[in-house]
């Protein structure tokens, strides 16, 4: 009795595996030729699922916008994917692109890695450029720019935009006998990230036993860099970051704070760094648009009321996203009308209003939602208007196809090490220039 | 049909008339069969074992071909159909790059701090296992359940433990009197929390293999030699020790295996910064480095030269532990 049973209890698994898997490749096979014939597989009330990957915080689903699209657009559902690291998620995203597979219908792309995306991988994206309802100048125009090829195709709808500002905690300013009012802290460094590193100096001296002036050097120099006209590369996206101005001020700004001690050294996005903001570890961050996001979500109840924003030394952009339609996607046409929808003034002001990310839309930043908007978590703080009035300011400086990689070499191999180990700076930028050298001339 | 032939055959008839006599065509067929047989002895076996070297030709032996080729050139992730030639270039790159130093000198270093104190707890765990004792059974499947853990929960876990600000480890250091130490930053203090993650999850899964060779050795060699009046300590190294020395050596050239490999640990005890193993690549390891390489940089080409310097490595580190092996083997007269 066992002996036959078991051949055949084999032979029934064998051949419902062999059925499984029958079914599963044809399954896939259709589907497949179903997109290519015209690149969108839904019929008329069809039932599609839009998977959406982004990274950090991009806001839809704390404004509820999935749910509002999904109940104004009954055959789609919405899968969103988020990873909170961007370098991780950039990582991933590039060898989805390279394999054609495993992407989602709409890829988020950060403006650092914005020019790979055009370059290298243009063709790899849909031109949304063609899509109706898409006009290329509802967007500040050098936010459209970056996000258009050499042939001219739009391949990235703007998100948000990142004007700066900087982000203090009012208690322990006034711990350390600073000013707190944010015009008057404003007046600590109008004029020069260097200042800044002094009223940091003048903090230290003062502060509250374990505090620090301000959470990492590499914020730090980010923000710096932002404000210059030449950063990694020159126009025509050659790295020049070896000799660019910019780089050598932004990078002796940030040894300068990391060696008067004013900074917490830690490295910004990662769980020490989140856990420090409820521990009031450090006074100030630099504050892009989106930062009020992060920071309302790590600081928590603890530290509501307590954080202010007061204007940059100078006003830079940094940061800011793109939504992409890969055309590796099975439903591009529904993909790209969602992206369109989300992207759109009015969904970039109840985002703004929700998690602070700043739309990118002229349109958008003048709507009276944006512009008298009051985060909960600021109190009075007018953070509509200081933000609208940061990005007005902004001059972009052309981006090239490493500058992602240059950067995350010089923060987390260059500056990171000399906050972390006391690396001499000099040793610290030759480390940096050889690290470059390994990983960008393949 | 076959039957009838047969029969027409035995008939008899003319001899030599029929091409093959059917007087030796009993004892051909006898020996065809014979000779069948003695392939089927020796064919079988492979027939039996094919499917498994089939697949191996093609997810195993042809990847790794195919990396070696890539090798030779430049190729770039993204567009990997398209690959110029380098030569040997990829390898001399290696050879003049610090970073790959650091990372060799890393994976051994881990590879020491982790394999060295991790069998030899298990060895120790093995032998008290060996004994009787109540609740036996249960305690040989706790000490696996660490294996069982995905990397990424318990690194998650050793992450917070080793926090140097808010975590338990520098918590219970200060309550003997040791300052904060950096277990992320500092060289020595990173590579040892890596090693802990790794020996904390192979320990248990060495202990089960070596008791299971305890477990072989005759009863009757402990009773001779507690009647010679040897100690336990004394028969765990007259005894224990020399029966289970090709498990040992096993569990050896597994862990080396898995000790140049070593990857998802230090990735994921670095956070953001796991790619390049800290900011000072104070605990990167060669497959990190290979990783940082291919992916982040797109750098296929020198990323499968590193691949194949690794497996180069084990190569010669497996011959080394041969060679040893063998010698051990022949002093002792075995």
């Amino acid at each position: 009795m066992r002996t036959t049973s078991r051949p055949r209890r084999a032979a029934v698994l064998a051949t419902s595996a062999l059925a499984a898997s029958a079914l599963l490749l044809t399954a896939c096979s259709s589907s497949g030729t179903k997109s290519n014939s015209d690149g969108s597989s839904a019929a008329s009330g069809e039932k599609v699922t839009l998977t959406v990957g982004d990274f950090g915080t991009f806001g839809y689903k704390e404004a509820g916008l999935y749910d509002e699209y999904m109940a104004a657009h009954p055959n789609i559902k919405i899968e969103a994917n988020t990873t909170q690291d961007g370098q991780q998620y950039w990582d991933a995203l590039t060898t989805h692109l390279a394999s054609g597979s495993g992407l989602a219908d709409i890829q988020a792309v950060e403006v650092g890695y914005i020019a790979q995306a055009t370059g290298t991988l243009g063709d790899k994206f849909t031109d949304l450029g063609k899509v109706d309802g898409v006009n290329a100048s509802a967007w500040l125009p050098w936010k459209s720019k970056q996000a258009t090829t050499a042939k001219g195709s739009l391949i990235g709808l703007g998100t948000d935009i990142g004007p700066m500002a900087v982000c203090y905690r009012k208690d322990l300013f006034q711990q350390a006998g600073l000013p707190t009012d944010r015009a008057e802290v404003a007046k600590l460094w109008a004029g020069d990230w260097s200042k800044f590193v002094d009223a940091g100096k003048q903090y230290q001296a003062k502060a509250p036993s374990g505090t620090f002036f301000t959470d990492s050097a590499s914020g730090l120099f980010n923000a710096a860099l932002s404000a210059e006209s030449t950063q990694y590369s020159d126009d025509s996206g050659k790295l020049v970051y070896k000799d660019s101005a910019g780089v050598k001020k932004a990078w002796d700004i940030a040894v300068s704070a990391s060696q008067a001690k004013i900074s917490a050294g830690l490295r910004q996005f990662q769980d020490p760094w989140n856990a420090a903001f409820a521990n009031a570890k450090f006074a100030t961050v630099v504050c892009p648009s989106w930062m009020t996001g992060i920071i309302s979500k790590y600081s928590g109840d603890s530290g509501k009321g307590k954080w202010d924003i007061a204007a940059p030394p100078v006003a830079s952009n940094w940061g800011g996203a793109f939504l992409t339609v890969p055309k590796a996607g099975k439903h591009q046409k529904e993909a790209a009308a969602l992206a369109a929808w989300l992207t759109a003034p009015e969904q970039q002001a109840k985002v703004f209003t929700k998690v602070g990310n700043l739309p990118s839309t002229t349109a958008g930043l003048d709507l009276p939602a944006v512009q008298s908007a009051k985060l909960d978590f600021f109190g009075d703080t007018p953070t509509g208007q200081i933000f609208a009035a940061a990005a007005k300011g902004i001059k972009p400086a052309p981006i090239g196809e490493q500058d992602g990689t240059v950067k995350t070499i010089i923060t987390d191999n260059g500056i990171l090490d000399i906050e972390e180990h006391g690396t001499d700076p000099a040793k610290a930028w030759a480390n940096v220039t050889k690290a470059v050298d390994d990983k960008v001339n393949g | 049909m076959a039957t009838s032939i047969r029969a027409a055959a035995e008939d008899g008839s003319a001899p030599t008339t029929a091409p093959r006599g059917p007087a030796d065509a009993g004892p051909e067929r006898s020996a065809w069969r014979s000779r069948l047989y003695r392939l089927d002895l020796k064919a079988s076996p492979y027939a039996y074992i094919a499917p498994f070297f089939l697949c191996f030709a093609a997810f195993g032996l042809f990847p790794l071909i195919w990396t070696g080729w890539l090798s030779l050139h430049r190729v770039d992730l993204l567009n990997p159909d398209v690959m110029d030639w380098r030569g040997v270039d990829n390898y001399t790159r290696l050879w003049d790059t610090d970073q790959f130093w650091t990372a060799l000198r890393n994976t051994f270093t881990i590879g020491v701090i982790s394999t060295v104190p991790q069998l030899l707890m298990a060895l120790g765990l093995a032998h008290l296992l060996n004994y009787r004792m109540h609740g036996r059974g249960f305690l040989r499947v706790a000490i696996l359940a660490p294996y069982a853990t995905s990397i990424a929960a318990a690194t998650l876990v050793f992450v917070q433990l080793f926090n140097p600000d808010y975590g338990m480890i520098n918590w219970l250091l200060s309550m003997i009197g040791i300052d904060r130490t950096d277990w992320y930053a500092d060289t020595w203090p990173s590579q040892i929390a890596v090693s802990t993650i790794v020996t904390w999850r192979w320990t248990g899964y060495n202990a089960l293999i070596y008791l299971a060779a305890m477990q072989a050795v005759p009863k009757d060699l402990y009773e001779a030699a507690s009647l010679d009046g040897a100690t336990r300590w004394q028969q765990f190294t007259k005894v224990t020790i020399p029966s289970i020395r090709p498990t040992i050596l096993f569990t050896i050239i597994v862990s080396t295996i898995g000790a140049t490999q070593l990857f998802g640990e230090p990735m994921l005890f670095g956070g953001g910064v796991g790619v390049s193993g800290g900011s000072a690549h104070q605990f990167q390891t060669l497959s990190l480095y290979m990783y940082e390489l291919g992916w982040p940089s797109r750098q296929l080409g020198r990323a499968s030269a590193v691949a194949w310097t690794m497996l180069l490595i084990l190569l010669l580190v497996g011959a080394v532990q041969m060679l040893i092996a063998r010698r051990n083997r022949t002093k002792l007269g075995g």
